[in-house]
């Protein structure tokens, strides 16, 4: 037996405590704590013992065996609960190895289903179009200029009185965006201002998505020149949404 | 328009439509015909695709229609197709089922669950467009809670959310117990 395979055998210290439950043919509710302990350390040397790098998770769950182990050979131990602790440690083990078979079954249940690619297939989609990973070529500054004074002309002309003071900060208009992108995964250029009102707002859009850009969030592109400007969430996407919404909370901070 | 026509038109349209196609989609290209119907059009040829035991059949699936081939010639298409390996690791779907019934959900719930890390397992279907963030929860921290995607409908061949195969209540699924020892289950529902 490789290495390899003791790893992917146990997805966690829930699923090996699992396997040995249903090895030593025990209820989940009425685990011979001694033996399953002895049994789930013994395990644990096995891995080290083959350099296995044994993640945190699975020494935490050999203290909490142990500690259950030990409370019940203490005298009583087994029958009122300590009041230091709020919560009988083996109670919330069984709740949470019942709850993670539950899911586990049900992954068991959806794989059994008719999987596409697997054991039903759709017709190739699209074979025409994109016979190949279409051409996208960098979009240049002054056409992203130009496709913005498109949007700006486009705004009704007689706004006679811009009185409401809307503040929508870059920021804000970035997390929308991101937002957008993971719902749609592509958003062309236009349809960004598609429900904008303003100059303001459209000035306000157009910088939080050149901000995306520059951190890697968002990547703009065109399949052809003057032809239709693609917004597409970049690999470093979620990654960038993280460090928005913590310079969000900083902004915030330093204007309380 | 007669109705073989339509049955016609509307075998067209789903085998050149990306996707599954809902009825609300056709009825729009087949307007004024009624959406009565086209339904009754679809679950005919759904019907006859099934009854002819044919290479293909019609689905509902994500929400909408959409033509599949036959489980019984999977094998071939497979070989056919050059037999890419669509298997998904354990880790990969347990993650799935837990956010797919639990949803939304974040992260660190996910982990709570299955007690082990998932940051990888997380970005591996974002990536695959299985899952998605659909909000922030309201916690310090505001976590991404994630959501299932059409997608995941159109993996697992599941007309919506509704029909996930029932989740199994914690009591079914404990083994027999033995007698005397029994835990008591109900007082771990509090939590």
């Amino acid at each position: 037996m490789s290495t390899r395979v003791q790893l992917e055998i146990f997805e966690g210290p829930l699923d090996l405590l699992l396997h040995l439950i249903k090895k030593n043919e025990v209820s989940i509710t009425d685990i011979p704590i001694a033996t399953i302990t002895e049994q789930y350390l013994a395990t644990l040397d096995l891995m080290q013992s083959f350099n296995l790098d044994v993640a945190g998770e699975f020494l935490v769950m050999a203290a909490t065996l142990i500690h259950i182990k030990s409370r019940e050979l203490l005298p009583g131990g087994n029958e009122e609960p300590d009041e230091d602790e709020g919560v009988d440690p083996r109670a919330e083990l069984v709740r949470r190895l019942l709850e993670y078979q539950r899911y586990k079954e049900a992954a068991a249940e959806l794989e059994q289903r008719e999987v596409l690619t697997r054991d039903v297939f759709v017709r190739a989609t699209a074979a025409v179009e994109e016979a190949g990973p279409r051409e996208f070529r960098e979009v240049s500054v002054f056409e992203l200029l130009g496709a913005l004074k498109r949007v700006i002309d486009r705004l009704p002309k007689d706004i006679a009185h811009e009185v409401t003071l809307e503040k929508i900060t870059v920021r804000e208009k970035m997390t929308m965006l991101l937002d957008r992108l993971r719902n749609e995964s592509r958003v062309i250029f236009e349809a960004l201002f598609a429900e904008v009102k303003s100059r303001m707002e459209i000035v306000v859009t157009f910088l939080a998505m050149l901000e995306l850009v520059k951190v890697r969030a968002i990547r703009i592109s065109q399949d052809a020149p003057g032809g239709e400007i693609v917004i597409e969430a970049a690999a470093g996407m979620e990654e960038a949404a993280e460090l928005v919404v913590l310079d969000e909370a900083e902004e915030k901070q330093d204007g309380a | 328009m007669e109705r073989d026509e339509l049955k016609s038109i509307i075998e067209s349209l789903l085998f050149v439509a990306d996707g599954p196609q809902t009825l609300h989609r056709i009825g729009e290209v087949l307007d004024p015909v009624d959406r009565p119907a086209i339904q009754g059009v679809l679950t005919e040829l759904q019907a006859e695709y099934e009854s002819q035991n044919r290479g293909v059949r019609l689905v509902e699936v994500a929400g909408g229609y959409q033509l599949r081939t036959a489980k019984a010639s999977a094998d071939w298409v497979k070989k056919f197709l050059g037999g890419r390996p669509a298997r998904m690791g354990k880790a990969t779907l347990e993650t799935l089922a837990i956010v797919a019934y639990r949803q939304p959900i974040t992260k660190a719930e996910v982990e709570a669950i299955r007690g082990v890390d998932v940051d990888g397992v997380i970005t591996t279907l974002l990536e695959r467009n299985l899952i998605r963030a659909v909000a922030r929860k309201d916690v310090p921290g505001r976590p991404f809670l994630y959501g299932t995607t059409p997608e995941f409908l159109q993996l697992f061949n599941l007309k919506d959310l509704a029909h996930l195969p029932t989740l199994k209540e914690m009591e079914e699924i404990s083994l027999p117990e033995i007698p005397g020892e029994a835990f008591p289950i109900d007082h771990l529902e509090e939590s």
